[in-house]
């Protein structure tokens, strides 16, 4: 089956974030398709590279980064909301010189792209699974 | 590209957290992809129609406003759940008034809120691809 996820909540917070990476995990494993997942409302500090969790707890953002989720042409299908991320201080490279601002945060399995990947991913996909309050 | 059912499912108040607000933009791009959309309003969420809200106070944006463009976009389907409403001292009078205009009948304007009992919403949910929560 071909899945979508959409992740609502952030990291550490709140377990939605683990919740979903266990069920794209076992997705994957059990011979599914992950074709996209989508970081939305807090869920975008998901992206963050500069993470540092303490030694003896998950990382969640390198988990999610470990699966690897990638299209054919081998870009990042951990997708980011850029209104959502740019309100809550996530940019990329590209958002951080257009907005003049002197660094960047988004870990590079992760893209910046607008919620109309959302939208697509949920007309492509056999089911979209949201996880959140 | 295929088309599908989608619903927003809406279960929060409009301030307080951010979920409201950042619902309305998927449904606003939602739009633009052509797909069967309708909206559900339950518990908390059925405080985010209600006429006359005021946001001055809190420095907040009102956006309650641009509830009244989904007609334009051809987003006419505003079920909102009875139950929810009666809880809460609420009726639909105390709703505002959404309105779209229907290509099919002679561009009449209708009313685009629909009040339903849980029982009916849950056999609308049940008809739908794509439920997106918030």
């Amino acid at each position: 089956m071909k899945f979508a996820i959409q992740v609502n909540e952030g990291p550490y917070q709140h377990q939605a974030s683990d919740t979903a990476f266990q069920f794209a995990k076992a997705a994957i494993e059990n011979g599914h398709e992950v074709m996209r997942v989508f970081f939305y409302h807090d869920g975008v500090n998901n992206a963050s590279r500069f993470t540092l969790p303490p030694q003896d707890d998950r990382h969640v953002v390198n988990n999610w980064a470990s699966l690897d989720i990638k299209d054919a042409d081998g870009n990042p299908e951990l997708v980011v909301c850029v209104a959502a991320a740019l309100r809550r201080g996530m940019l990329d490279e590209s958002e951080a010189s257009k907005n003049s601002i002197d660094g960047n945060n988004i870990h590079p399995a992760f893209r910046i792209s607008g919620l109309g990947q959302l939208i697509e991913a949920g007309i492509q996909c056999d089911r979209l699974v949201v996880f959140g309050d | 590209m295929a088309t599908k059912k989608f619903m927003y499912l809406n279960r929060r108040s409009s301030f307080g957290t951010v979920y409201a607000i950042e619902s309305l933009e998927v449904v606003l791009i939602a739009a633009a992809f052509e797909q069967d959309v309708s909206l559900a309003f339950m518990d908390d969420g059925v405080y985010q129609i209600v006429e006359g809200q005021e946001t001055d106070g809190i420095g907040m944006k009102n956006f309650s406003k641009t509830f009244h463009a989904l007609g334009d976009y051809d987003i006419n389907k505003l079920y909102v759940s009875k139950e929810s409403l009666e809880e809460r001292g609420l009726s639909e009078s105390d709703l505002m008034p959404l309105v779209y205009e229907d290509e099919d009948d002679d561009w009449e304007e209708k009313p685009s809120i629909r009040v339903v009992t849980n029982d009916e919403l849950k056999a609308i949910m049940s008809e739908q691809d794509v439920c997106l929560s918030f």
